[in-house]
């Protein structure tokens, strides 16, 4: 981009701003910056600029940066969630493309800011991260290289198993705790002098965790007992890296239709020349398409947010009478379910039989070497949506017991919902929190309608098929 | 007004480095991950029919980062269609029709969630990688002044030479830069100014004679496993040779119960039959060195690969005979039974062989395809060097 598109662009931003503002989006400050390609995909590889150095994120580059090369996707928009946001444009992007992005980008700023998932991210992670990395490169330094990227590629490969609402739990665990006994003082016993009937202390367990944890990260940070101070603090870096990426994770289609709602309607009150238009009407198309083996979270999202106005602002005379819906209300509602719901409820609630019909949705299994459509139902199809989101798309993996077998041996226990686990990359990622837990780890889960656990002491891996378990 | 709510800056990035030293480390894994696997990768079928400029994909699954996830092959996953599809319909090939158990190769892409990486390599490469370390052993310096050999290598460009040697490509070019500079960009009008030609250093190396005599068995006995280990080695023994030594001598040897010379390319593929009589190959080779090597001259390395399976304890005993002879006069001998799946018959030649208490003599015994690669670092180990 020249100066003279820099400066059509800038003056096309003021206009989005604007435009935005009046149809009641209200993004953070946003500042954009114009990279080339290379640094872009630099980006998108590691998720925030400056994170620290990992091959995975070498590898993640590579991939982005072939595809790039030989013209099979590109990424047009990066956002960072800050506070002001932080957003890139592509240097060889046209100005149209780059004004489309903009309007994007302020629908995702808008979401990072008003959505309750996001409430609790740090605002500041640009500046954690190159914190966060500085520390890495000096315990490298100290440590050596090697050793630091082995301990991250074991921290790595559990990164997704945190808990990214604590309290939440915690509160709800507290709840049916016994009130503590008034009055209880180190003279209490003598009231039961010389009598038969002294009560028994309540048993007090030892069990750790109390409750089966789900942060894997923190449990092991605190509890692992051969850690080096070093060690326990990337395991504590990394995990609240994922913190922020979290609620992105959860919000996938919601964000991007929400992003995709408001930069169609953004654009459509911009001064565009015809040529622009037809751009326009081509890169939307683009960004839209559906994906046969995929669900596309800009199409569904966008479909999704399109159907809860329509059906708010005109409800049919059944909804009006027993649901009390008034009409007219389309923009609220959605301004609403932006604030308060994530992508798990999001299709629950709001993916009708018509939509599912409309969008063709299917699912699919792989059947004798071919991929074939398998369920056309759409509550099964939602279902298995719903169910595909439900922790971010990740199995479900706590922490039972932190002394199995008195041993000291970590107990992780896989809350089986139906879906069997990937037995290979069980077996392996087990070998990794093994290396980070210095002792005999276990983890149980169902395969084929059975109990199994799997267990790894550092030397050898063993499986134990147990009993049928109903399904 | 604006400025405080959106703002657009362009800065010089060309000094951010951070994404390809990370990929540069990437990269370094996928080759250590090869040099890991390659007891596998050396008897790929699939490598050693190829020529050498080609590029073979090897899949690395130990290089993607494991993590708990879902079984994707045994789940149903969410798409989308452009409307109208129903039950039954195929979406695509997933390529992998037993349809079990991750990481059996599907099309890489082609499925979600698996993700092993394929590295994508040259057979140099990879035959650079092979023998990183290993070299011809106990290489003595034997009439160096024979075999000083002049090697031309054309690597510079002047303004003059022999016409013969005119880089045509370089001079159109200067042509063009001269009438560019004119501002006329276009070929033509030649002048002698523009002329540019080829010439060469004579690169003066004093290389050590060596010889390798490649004895393979092709008689009946040998099944289909036996010919493949054999050609296996051969084929990186070849290259091996080829890459690492610029004067290095092949002879090539078939027997069954006769022995004869032939050139590479029947050696590695002549397929023939009948019994077998070891002693054949070995005194040819030992009449080969007597006619054409002195041993004064030459370093000698006779190598065999057979089944073990002679014709007889008289004619195993003349083996034994020969390859004493052969021992006072060769660098190492090297031999290689093929016995698949380890079944041991007790009247092999390696039986035989085990009288031999000469240091350089090397035995192996292949069992499997991963053997290959051990044999090849067995004999062409420079480090653990044989007393002489």
């Amino acid at each position: 981009m020249n100066t003279q598109e820099l400066a059509e662009l800038e003056r096309a931003m003021g206009q989005c701003w604007d435009i935005a503002q009046r149809f009641g989006i209200d993004p953070f400050p946003t500042h954009f910056d114009v990279v080339p390609a290379t640094i872009m995909y630099e980006f998108g590889a590691y998720g925030l600029p400056g994170r620290f150095s990992h091959w995975t994120h070498g590898r993640a580059y590579q991939q982005i940066k072939t595809m790039y090369d030989y013209g099979l996707s590109r990424i047009y928009e990066l956002v960072i969630n800050a506070n002001p946001a932080y957003a890139f444009l592509l240097e060889n992007n046209s100005v149209l493309q780059n004004k489309l992005v903009v309007a994007h980008v302020l629908g995702h700023s808008d979401f990072f800011k008003h959505n309750a998932y996001f409430a609790p991210t740090s605002r500041q992670m640009l500046e954690t991260v190159g914190v966060h990395a500085e520390r890495l490169r000096r315990y490298e330094y100290e440590h050596g290289p090697e050793k630091v990227e082995e301990f991250l590629d074991a921290v790595l490969s559990i990164q997704e198993h945190i808990d990214p609402f604590p309290d939440m739990r915690r509160k709800e665990n507290a709840a049916p705790d016994k009130p503590q006994k008034p009055h209880e003082t180190a003279y209490d016993d003598l009231f039961y002098l010389g009598s038969e009937k002294r009560p028994e202390p309540a048993p007090v367990s030892r069990k750790n965790p109390p409750e089966p944890e789900k942060d894997l990260l923190l449990f092991i940070a605190a509890n692992a007992r051969e850690l080096e101070d070093w060690q326990r603090d990337a395991i504590h870096m990394v995990h609240d890296e994922q913190l922020y990426f979290v609620p992105q994770m959860q919000t996938k289609i919601m964000n991007e239709g929400w992003a995709a709602y408001w930069h169609l309607r953004i654009l459509r009150e911009l001064d565009l020349t015809q040529d622009e238009y037809v751009q326009f009407a081509e890169l939307h198309a683009n960004v839209l398409a559906p994906s046969k083996r995929s669900i596309n979270p800009y199409y569904v999202g966008l479909k999704i947010w399109e159907d809860i106005e329509r059906r708010w602002d005109a409800p049919t005379a059944e909804e009006r009478e027993k649901l009390g819906r008034r009409g007219g209300e389309g923009k609220a509602k959605i301004f609403e379910v932006r604030a308060q719901e994530n992508d798990a409820s999001f299709i629950r609630n709001y993916l009708t039989k018509d939509l599912v019909e409309e969008l063709d949705l299917y699912l699919y299994k792989q059947e004798n070497g071919k991929w074939v459509i398998v369920e056309k139902d759409w509550e099964k199809i939602r279902d298995m949506l719903v169910r595909s989101m439900t922790n971010f798309g990740q199995p479900y993996i706590v922490v039972e017991d932190g002394d199995y077998n008195r041993n000291h041996e970590l107990y992780l226990r896989h809350c089986y919902e139906g879906q069997d686990l990937d037995v290979d990359y069980a077996e392996r990622t087990l070998r990794y929190v093994y290396r980070l837990w210095g002792r005999t780890v276990h983890l149980e889960t169902v395969m084929d309608d059975k109990q199994v656990v799997l267990t790894y002491d550092g030397d050898r891996a063993r499986t134990r098929v147990g009993e049928a378990v109903k399904s | 007004m604006l400025q405080h709510t959106v703002s657009l800056s362009k800065q010089d990035w060309s000094l951010h480095r951070k994404g390809p030293i990370d990929q540069a480390r990437h990269n370094q894994k996928v080759k250590e991950a090869i040099k890991r696997n390659l007891a596998d990768i050396v008897s790929e079928e699939s490598i050693i029919t190829s020529d050498g400029s080609k590029v073979v994909k090897i899949p690395i699954r130990s290089l993607d980062l494991p993590h708990f996830r879902y079984d994707t092959r045994r789940n149903q996953q969410p798409g989308q269609g452009t409307g109208g599809s129903k039950v039954g319909d195929v979406i695509g090939q997933s390529g992998d029709p037993q349809g079990q158990g991750p990481g059996k190769g599907p099309g890489a892409g082609e499925m979600p969630g698996i993700d092993y990486y394929e590295a994508e390599i040259t057979i140099d490469e990879l035959a650079a990688l092979v023998f990183e370390d290993l070299g011809l052993p106990n290489l003595e310096d034997k009439g160096k002044a024979e075999v000083v050999s002049p090697d031309v290598r054309f690597n510079e460009i002047r303004k003059h030479g022999p016409m013969s040697n005119l880089d045509k490509r370089r001079t159109l070019l200067e042509n063009l830069r001269r009438n560019a500079r004119d501002g006329h960009a276009v070929v033509g009008g030649v002048q002698n100014d523009d002329l540019r030609f080829k010439t060469w250093v004579e690169d003066v190396r004093q290389e050590t004679n060596a010889v390798v005599i490649a004895m393979r068995d092709v008689s009946g006995s040998m099944g289909e496993f036996e010919k493949y280990i054999t050609r296996s080695f051969y084929f990186w023994m070849v290259r091996f040779l080829r890459t690492k030594y610029d004067h290095v001598q092949i002879v090539f040897i078939t027997h069954h119960t006769e022995a004869k010379e032939v050139d590479e390319d029947a050696f590695f593929n002549l397929g023939e039959s009948g019994g077998t009589k070891v002693s054949s190959a070995y005194q040819l080779a030992l009449d080969i060195v007597n006619d054409r090597y002195p041993p004064a001259l030459w370093n000698i390395y006779p190598f065999h690969f057979s089944d073990g399976d002679n014709w007889g304890e008289v004619d195993n005993q003349r083996c034994l005979d020969i390859v004493r002879q052969l021992l006072t006069m060769c660098n190492i001998f090297g031999y290689g039974e093929i016995q698949e799946g380890g079944r041991r018959s007790i009247s092999t030649l390696m039986s035989a062989f085990q009288h031999i208490d000469d240091p350089k003599f090397l035995g192996v015994t292949i069992t499997s395809k991963e053997d290959v690669f051990p044999a090849l670092r067995r004999f062409f180990s420079t480090r653990e060097a044989v007393p002489a």
